[in-house]
């Protein structure tokens, strides 16, 4: 067991466990947006950042991806995190304003503004989707293209994906997407399962019984 | 391009446990692009997942997805390249192959592209045409480069990893130019230094191109035996700052300008060779 300090409150936990666990185990409340139960952390929204340390050596890091180490202290809400994390809210903002979850996690810490130059873009990067599809859904149908300023998701040469499940996991998970994967710009549609126009369950024998996120389904109402 | 060929090519890596990059080197050496063919094949025969080998050849610059012209003009734009004028020698390439970065001329001879750092900022700006090293490039130069491009190098692919560029360079005593440009090696001059052996002098020319092992030596001197290097205007001895990685002898260093040595292995027949951007003693 590793004993550790989060906010003044002495906790011990398992070896493994990341600061972020540690904290909600206490009851502490970290924002998250790139991280998920059941898929690795990632560390890209920086949402869930805390500090370390005893000033005036102590430092930033995401929670999400640090695991917790004998003595560490952790505050999870001191002045230096409450200005860092308002910070990555507007630019999160910035760059996808139309974003449900971004709007509710903004409104929740009373972000109104925003001092970026704004943008539209219809992905912040979190990588939620890809591990989705390659760790829960087995698939492995899209990833990260590209590279700095080019970076973009999606199937590998644009195409629909031969190994995707069309199982709408990838947009179940998508905090930036759920404007865009309607399939009324089928250009900007990462997978195409989204458009539903064949539901996996009904044609495809091998997917019988897989979990499937799509909603709403053609499918499932005629069934019901 | 047939699947056999790439296949070919795939395997023999897989069976080198070459990693993903040099496979995807291999084959766009082999067609000049990669082909989306073979990033199947490549994720077939090394059981990745498509869109991982898709995410590594979108993600360096070195690899294209679309066919490229028969040779390939790529200028730095790096830090150091750039605050010597790259941007300037970039617009001369454009405006003389009247196409842009990244694309390939109508013809399907010249590629031109513009990359970030070419890892020899000491020779900036620097031009790259087929694998081969244009220092210290000025924009009069640029009309030659094209027509040496036209003309057809004799392409590096890389295989060894080695970069093939010419230096010049210097007597780090008297600072007499140790460029020969009588004898050539590789087709550039040749570095000119005396060694010894037993007692007994003679000429050694080295190529001036670094990376190749080209050399002419005038004295018989048993392999693996380290020789002592002179300056063939001053006949001061070379001096030496570090000792050779591949054998452990001396190494002589030559001057290529300040802080900047190029220091070659002594002992015959040792490629050790190292290109040093920051080496105190040379200030
Ligand atoms: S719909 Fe396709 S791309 Fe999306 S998670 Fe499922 S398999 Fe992956
Ligand atoms: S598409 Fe959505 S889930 Fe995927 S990386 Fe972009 S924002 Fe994240
Ligand atoms: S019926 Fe259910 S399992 Fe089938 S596609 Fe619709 S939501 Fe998925
Ligand atoms: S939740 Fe930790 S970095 Fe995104
Ligand atoms: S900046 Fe041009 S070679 Fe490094």
């Amino acid at each position: 067991m590793i004993n550790l300090t989060i906010n003044g409150v002495p906790v011990s936990v398992e070896k493994g466990t990341t600061v972020l666990e540690a904290a909600r185990y206490l009851g502490f409340p970290i924002p998250t947006l790139c991280h998920k139960e059941g898929l690795t952390p990632y560390g890209a929204c920086r949402l869930c950042v805390v500090e370390i340390g005893r000033e005036p050596n102590s430092r930033l890091v995401s929670s999400c991806t640090y695991p917790v180490e004998e003595g560490l202290v952790v505050r999870t809400a001191s002045e230096r995190v409450v200005k860092a994390r308002r910070m990555v809210i507007e630019l999160l903002l910035a760059s996808c304003p139309q974003s449900k979850t971004i709007q509710d996690i903004a409104s929740r810490h009373n972000v109104r503004q925003q001092r970026f130059r704004q943008e539209h873009e219809d992905c912040i990067l979190c990588g939620l989707c890809v591990r989705m599809c390659e760790e829960q859904m087995m698939a492995g149908a899209i990833g990260f293209r590209g590279r700095g300023r080019g970076r973009s998701l999606g199937t590998p040469f644009d195409v629909q994906s031969e190994v995707c499940r069309l199982c709408g996991g990838c947009m179940e998970v998508c905090p930036a997407c759920q404007a865009r994967c309607t399939f009324n710009e089928p250009e900007k549609a990462i997978c195409g399962a989204c458009a539903n126009l064949s539901p996996p369950c009904v044609e495809k024998e091998q997917f019988h019984d897989m979990m499937c996120y799509l909603t709403p389904c053609v499918a499932c109402e005629i069934k019901k | 391009m047939s699947s056999e060929e790439i296949e070919k090519i795939v395997s023999d890596y897989v069976e080198r446990q070459g990693s993903i990059i040099a496979v995807l080197e291999a084959v766009q050496n082999r067609y000049r692009y990669l082909p989306e063919e073979a990033l199947r094949i490549v994720a077939r025969q090394t059981g990745r997942r498509l869109v991982d080998i898709y995410g590594v050849a979108t993600f360096y610059k070195a690899f294209s997805l679309k066919p490229r012209g028969k040779h390939l003009i790529s200028v730095c734009l790096g830090t150091a390249c750039h605050v010597r004028g790259g941007q300037a020698i970039a617009e001369e390439f454009m405006s003389q192959l009247q196409i842009k970065a990244g694309e390939t001329t109508p013809d399907g001879e010249i590629t031109f592209e513009t990359v970030n750092c070419l890892g020899a900022c000491a020779l900036g700006p620097t031009v790259v045409v087929d694998g081969h090293y244009y220092p210290h490039v000025t924009r009069s130069q640029v009309g030659g480069i094209i027509a040496d491009a036209l003309a057809g190098m004799e392409r590096d692919d890389g295989a060894a990893g080695a970069r093939l560029f010419p230096i010049h360079v210097s007597c780090p005593n008297c600072k007499r130019s140790l460029m020969d440009y009588d004898r050539r090696l590789d087709g550039h001059p040749s570095i000119a230094c005396v060694i010894a052996y037993d007692g007994r002098k003679g000429r050694l020319g080295l190529s001036s191109l670094y990376g190749s092992r080209a050399s002419e030596v005038e004295l018989e001197v048993p392999m693996n035996e380290p020789c002592r290097f002179y300056c063939p205007h001053c006949h001061e001895e070379m001096p030496h700052y570090s000792n050779c990685v591949e054998c452990g002898s001396p190494m002589a260093a030559l001057y290529i300008r300040r802080g900047c040595a190029y220091e070659v292995c002594t002992s015959r027949g040792c490629p050790g060779h190292l290109l040093n951007l920051d080496q105190p003693n040379m200030k």
